[in-house]
């Protein structure tokens, strides 16, 4: 009796490749986070209802603009605070190029908003002004996203 | 502690994309090189190694660093990984200075690389920049140029730092690495050149900003007594200072300035330090280095640097926390020529990160081997030329660092007697 010959079933897909030698092929690779944002939640629902939440340390005093549950200066616990919507751009620049992921929104002004009496900055993107006219000092006011995404993009400056 | 010699060294030439050759490949060709100098050295006398590489994301490979081992032919040899972004060769540097220095082990190799050509340069500044806040930063725009031109635009409004000055650094880097046949990008540029090239993220152009690349390197660290058994031409490591800094730039305070020997308070009474304007991890790093090599005034006292100029406004910068000139001076120091190969105290004679490249886990070994090379007064040897040989370079600081600040390794090495 005549063995059965045993074969691999095989598809159609070829493989993408750019050079013999050496050999060089497309790899792609992707994957999809499950990502908590755990004790920094609050921050992003505060953001849906139209607030900045920053944190205040419970021993020093010490005021974050960009929450962080514990205080960086002495250890102890922080309570959430509401920052104030209106600021001032502490520094700025405008991206031409980037990261792939967001390459399609160049070019976009990143700044770092400082609040009056609190301790540390906020990193954002101001709209609303040519990309050349932004500078140090420049009053900026808070703007939300109507739909909220829960991402820190759902706040965004504008000139006050 | 016990006293730290490097004996040898070796890098591959850095190059945008090195597709014929994988890390494993690249390690050995700098490894043997290494290995050829010291050609008492053998394999059995390798105690352990410390691996070098940032962002497994680029070689889409998890420990790579034991590939690298087996493929050395190192194993079962002691070894491990160390990571902090950009300042990853330099950390593994002091890893394996710490090997020799406790006692565990009498030769220690690191070995650091990166192939970055492997996705391209769009995905790469993604990878790069998920090393910033991924709740608060990335989502942004995460772009590193974008993180220093914001470092930067602060500096120029505290100090007056100017354009032009940071094209100087450009200029006097890609310059340099004319004599260098390892960099990857030597170029004779004008001020105009390097403004008018493509802006990415003001007020940094293309030319003020270092590549991505592939590349490898190699430093062989050892004992007293081992050094003497293999070289008449050793280099102690006479200081070793890491500092940090928070990721998050908006955390960064704003308080007063950690004092170096040579500085006072009132040189700096109205300035809030570090602020965004500059690396307080690179201050305390160069201050610790200091201290235990015994230097109270760096520019009278080291006889060049190498340091991690990813852009020029950070070469500017370091400086600064270097103690090379005060701060708010390292836009006037590029400009009156002191950084420059005849100057005061040469800056990057290799041509720096701008010039050679920057495959990330292989910059800080890099810069040690080409501090070694020009502590031994062999730069000729090496490089076929002794254009970029600083004459009789005694003393010599590298400065590896990482992210917007976060991890800064600085290192001090001396000619051996």
């Amino acid at each position: 009796m005549a063995e059965e010959k045993v074969k691999l079933p095989e598809t159609e897909e070829g493989t993408t490749v750019y050079n013999l030698d050496p050999i060089i092929i497309k790899y792609h690779y992707e994957m999809n986070y499950i990502h908590s944002y755990a004790q920094d939640s609050p921050f992003f629902a505060g953001l849906s209802k139209g607030k900045l939440m920053g944190s205040k340390c419970t021993a020093c005093g010490y005021k974050y603009a960009t929450p962080r549950s514990h205080c960086m200066e002495c250890g102890a616990k922080t309570e959430w605070m509401e920052l104030p919507l209106e600021g001032k751009v502490h520094t700025f620049t405008t991206c031409y190029f980037g990261s792939e992921e967001f390459l399609d929104q160049t070019p976009f002004t990143l700044i770092l908003v400082e609040f009056e009496g609190v301790n540390t900055l906020f990193l954002s993107r101001v709209i609303g002004i040519e990309h050349g006219k932004v500078h140090i000092g420049m009053p900026v006011k808070a703007e939300f996203l109507r739909l909220s995404k829960f991402k820190p993009t759902d706040v965004y400056f504008v000139p006050a | 502690m016990r006293p730290v010699y490097m004996v040898s060294g070796g890098v591959t030439k850095f190059r945008k994309a090195s597709p014929d050759k994988d890390f494993r490949l690249m390690v050995k060709e700098a490894f043997d090189y290494a290995m050829r100098d010291v050609p008492n050295l053998t394999l059995e006398m390798i105690d352990g190694t410390v691996a070098s590489y940032f962002s497994d994301h680029f070689t889409r490979q998890l420990m790579a660093g034991i590939m690298v081992q087996d493929y050395l032919g190192l194993c079962p040899k002691p070894g491990k990984r160390v990571e902090g972004g950009g300042a990853t060769g330099g950390l593994c540097f002091q890893a394996a200075w710490e090997a020799i220095s406790s006692g565990r082990m009498d030769v220690c190799v690191a070995y650091g690389f990166e192939t970055m050509s492997r996705v391209n340069t769009w995905k790469g500044n993604e990878f790069i920049a998920l090393a910033s806040d991924t709740n608060f930063d990335y989502p942004v725009g995460g772009f590193y140029s974008g993180y220093y031109a914001m470092m930067v635009q602060r500096h120029m409004y505290e100090f007056g730092t100017t354009v032009e000055q940071m094209a100087m650094v450009s200029i006097k880097n890609h310059g340099n690495a004319i004599h260098n046949p390892y960099a990857q990008s030597p170029m004779k540029l004008t001020v105009e050149d390097v403004r008018s090239s493509p802006m990415v993220a003001t007020p940094l152009t293309l030319l003020d900003i270092c590549t991505m690349s592939d590349g490898a390197a190699v430093a062989v660290l050892a004992s007293e007594e081992m050094a003497a058994k293999l070289t008449d031409r050793p280099v102690k490591i006479v200081g070793v200072g890491t500092g940090t800094d928070a990721m998050r730039m908006s955390d960064r305070p704003h308080g007063k300035v950690p004092l170096l020997p040579h500085e006072s308070p009132d040189d700096y009474r109205n300035l809030k330090y570090p602020g965004i304007h500059s690396f307080r991890g690179g201050r305390m790093a160069s201050k610790l280095a200091y201290e235990m090599a015994g230097i109270t005034n760096p520019l009278e006292e080291l006889d060049f640097v190498e340091l991690h100029d990813a852009y020029t406004s950070s070469e500017i910068q370091t400086y600064e926390d270097m103690g090379l000139c005060k701060y708010g001076e390292g836009g006037r120091f590029v400009e009156e020529g002191h950084a420059s190969l005849e100057g005061k105290v040469p800056v990057n004679p290799s041509g720096g990160l701008l010039a050679c490249g920057h495959p990330v886990g292989a910059t800080g070994l890099m810069q040690a081997v080409f501090a070694f090379w020009q502590l031994q007064g062999t730069i000729q040897k090496h490089l076929g030329n002794d254009r970029l040989q600083v004459k009789n370079a005694r003393r010599g600081a590298i400065h590896s660092h990482a992210g917007t600040g976060t991890y800064i390794a600085v290192s001090i090495l001396e000619r051996g007697s």
